[in-house]
């Protein structure tokens, strides 16, 4: 192991000891009323997992969360090659979509509830205007940032557009754009999950949004632990390739 | 006007009329909303009337007060952790990640600790915005060349004239990139907060509207939010531009 | 293979203009180059020298055929080029082109794409190319670990795996220290000769053109036209240190005796500055 991942190691290991700490020290002042210590949590999450009623409300939120990653980064990466391309029409669009990204979607919940009704066509739009916009941005910037000298040499090598777009723009592009899914994960995530939490029977949104209702602190405080644990275990991980796509040694 | 707005304006205009068409004929049935035009009409209404303005008032405050402490701890938490560079790379990955955990579920437990008054969504908007200040101050902080610290060290500049002077100008419009963010932030977190568990502001009041096919209520609030966090996301926006212009950097 | 330079026009440019439309505000056009007339002869070395903004890169562009003539005609080969890429012809930007997501060897063998060649035959001319430029070693690694000069021939093995016979170089040595450039001049003569390519390089050095080419055109300022072109007369197996030479000094003198005036001028132009200072 070289030094600089052995030092990457250390600090993550360093980081998770003082949120331990934190916890267990917030634990001690506030007391049961409110928290459960990293150790309760922990205990309480795996009799969470081992329950058969559980699973079948993390296949809801998963398959939501799937196709709504699925659709933002499909649809983010062909706005966003769009309007990396074609200059006129970035000019007309992406103040829109600038606009789109600052305001808080959560305000459009109720609208999105009335087109979609109260299936999981709600949440999975829900995730998706969360996750969709950042792909498209940064894609846009990923793209109109590639170093004209890569394009002008693919053009001097007799490249034909398919070639051009699939084995110079796209690797060229690709640190920054995974960049953009990189956020657009977490995004879609948020969405999804926000999208549970006020009109669905179903989904760990739903459990916690019950919990919360319920007061039920093990629970809140396990499904809590899980998300962020599932959150930042897969943001890491994503950031760990970016890292790799950026300099592939 | 270049051709780009007006394409722009254009757009919505036709946007706007294909809606008004789908709700007068009917395909967008009542229940779902209404032709823009009685929306505009209801908005008038609301802010006449001022019968939401205390729910208003309530939210926004709030949501200024988030975005003024996101913006304070968030500009002097950068300045001091791109100071230490082993507390940076220890907090680097919580930074990453940290827009992936959902902030709301920590909102009970707060309530319990604080109680029911307004310092638990003022505490989940500014937790929110809080990061995002940070992560753009300490990149605005890492582009400072090197060169114009050694120009203040000889001028003899004290630490803080150097930050006043030369560093906080420097970065001022990263700053306002993350300030973009921080709006948007505290306002997602009041409004998700009164969502949650509030008797009060203007998330509860769309979520009260919701619950009872008021949309007459409904979508002059949610329309509110959205021209508010619009215009000033604009104003930030066209101020960094300013700034980046001057620089040649746009 | 040791071509004689034979006087077959292999590129012509006749009566060449380029201007260039500002998008936007009825800003007025920039005439930046031309009319130009010039003739390259096969197997040739010709540089071309001039003041900033002077439309060399422009000059260069079109040759390729990246970019095309407002007026008049630019022949390869006796073929008018007209906004297609001739097939042998190959380009070595001033800025490094790596393809930072291959290593070396994929890099150069990407040299290859548009071309239909037999395993056997790609993967030799790969070995070649990595040979005469001495990435041997380097072969596996990739653009992020090498040096500036090191990406240099990278760019340089990437273009010599075509066997282009018409070889274009927009400064390629320009972002190197000087001791760098004159090994790579070095190299490139070597280069010439051993394939047997024209070879046409901007440069703003006096002294690198004067070293390498047999002939070099001296640019005017914006719009850039041809007001010379110096024959050295050197040998063919000549080498940097070519520079003690009497006739050296008197070569570079004549070039700068041009170039000065119009350097003048050039600073004079606003937009004629800055990095590159290249329209």
């Amino acid at each position: 192991m070289n030094s600089s991942s052995f030092r990457s190691l250390r600090n993550g290991a360093a980081l998770i000891l003082i949120i331990l700490a934190c916890w267990q020290g917030l634990y001690w002042m506030v007391g049961d009323v409110a928290l459960r210590s990293p150790l309760q949590t922990v205990l309480f999450t795996a009799k969470l997992l081992a329950s058969d009623s559980f699973w079948p409300h993390v296949a809801e939120t998963a398959t939501a969360f799937a196709v709504a990653l699925v659709l933002s980064v499909v649809i983010g990466l062909a706005i966003g090659f769009a309007l990396g391309i074609n200059r006129f029409a970035n000019e007309v669009f992406e103040p829109m979509l600038v606009t789109a990204y600052s305001i808080p979607k959560i305000t459009l919940y109720p609208i999105l509830l009335l087109m979609f009704g109260l299936g999981i066509s709600a949440k999975i739009a829900f995730g998706t205007i969360h996750g969709v916009i950042p792909v498209a941005l940064f894609t846009i910037s990923a793209v109109r940032n590639i170093r004209p000298v890569l394009v002008k040499s693919g053009r001097v090598i007799g490249l034909g557009p398919f070639d051009m777009v699939t084995r110079v723009l796209l690797p060229a592009a690709m640190p920054e754009i995974f960049a953009g899914l990189r956020i657009g994960f977490s995004l879609t995530l948020i969405g999804t999950l926000l999208g549970e939490m006020f009109a669905s029977q179903r989904g760990i949104g739903f459990l916690l949004m019950n919990a919360i209702g319920l007061h039920n602190i093990d629970v809140i405080m396990a499904l809590t632990f899980l998300l962020t644990l599932f959150a930042g275990a897969a943001s890491t991980f994503l950031l760990y390739l970016n890292r790799r796509l950026q300099s592939p040694t | 006007m270049k051709p780009a707005t007006l394409w722009r304006i254009g757009l919505v205009v036709a946007l706007m009329l294909l809606l008004e068409g789908l709700c007068l004929t009917g395909f967008i049935d009542k229940l779902t909303m209404q032709p823009p035009h009685v929306m505009v009409a209801d908005i008038v209404h609301m802010l006449v009337s001022g019968s939401l303005n205390a729910a208003i008032a309530k939210t926004l405050g709030n949501s200024a007060i988030a975005f003024g402490l996101a913006m304070i701890i968030g500009v002097a938490g950068a300045i001091g952790i791109h100071r230490f560079k082993a507390v940076r790379e220890t907090l680097d990955p919580l930074f990453a990640t940290y827009y992936a955990i959902p902030i709301f579920a920590f909102y009970p437990l707060l309530i319990i600790l604080f109680g029911l008054g307004d310092a638990p969504e003022i505490f989940i908007g500014t937790m929110l915005g809080v990061v995002g200040v940070i992560v753009s101050t300490m990149n605005g902080l890492d582009r400072v060349p090197r060169v114009l610290l050694k120009t203040a060290q000889i001028s003899g500049f004290g630490t803080l004239e150097t930050a006043w002077r030369i560093t906080l100008p420097y970065a001022a419009p990263y700053i306002l990139s993350g300030a973009k963010l921080a709006v948007a932030y505290s306002l997602i977190g009041i409004i998700g907060a009164e969502f949650i568990m509030s008797s009060s502001g203007m998330g509860y009041e769309i979520s009260f509207a919701y619950n009872n096919f008021d949309n007459a209520t409904m979508y002059p609030l949610i329309i509110l939010v959205l021209v508010v966090a619009g215009t000033l996301n604009a104003g930030l926006a066209r101020w960094e531009k300013v700034l980046m212009i001057r620089r040649g950097l746009a | 293979m040791n071509m004689a330079i034979t006087n077959v026009a292999q590129v012509s440019l006749r009566g060449v203009d380029k201007v260039f439309t500002r998008p936007g505000k009825a800003a007025e056009p920039i005439h930046a180059l031309g009319p130009i007339d010039l003739e390259l002869r096969r197997g040739e070395f010709f540089a071309v020298v001039g003041p900033s903004g002077c439309g060399k890169s422009t000059l260069l562009e079109l040759i390729a055929g990246l970019s095309t003539a407002s007026r008049g005609e630019v022949a390869f080969e006796g073929r008018p080029i007209a906004g297609k890429i001739p097939e042998g012809v190959g380009v070595v930007f001033q800025e490094d082109a790596s393809f930072p997501w291959l290593s070396v060897v994929d890099n150069i063998a990407f040299g290859l794409r548009r071309m239909n060649l037999a395993k056997g035959e790609r993967e030799a001319r790969i070995e070649r190319a990595l040979a005469m430029m001495g990435l041997g070693p380097f072969a596996r690694s990739f653009p992020a670990q090498l040096s500036g000069g090191m990406r240099q021939r990278v760019c340089i093995a990437r273009t010599l795996v075509t066997e282009p016979r018409l070889i274009l170089l927009d400064e390629p040595f320009a972002a190197l220290d000087q001791q760098t450039r004159l090994l790579m001049g070095d190299e490139v003569l070597n280069l010439w000769r051993k394939t047997g390519a024209t070879i046409f390089l901007i440069t703003h050095a006096l002294d690198e053109a004067t070293m390498l080419a047999d002939r070099i055109g001296v640019m005017s300022a914006r719009p850039g036209r041809l007001i010379d072109i110096v024959e050295t007369g050197w040998p063919k197996d000549r080498d940097s240190r070519i520079v003690q030479e009497e006739r050296f000094g008197a070569i570079t003198a004549r070039l700068w005796g041009f170039l000065r005036e119009e350097s003048i001028k050039a600073i004079g132009k606003p937009g004629a500055g800055g990095a590159g200072g290249k329209p």
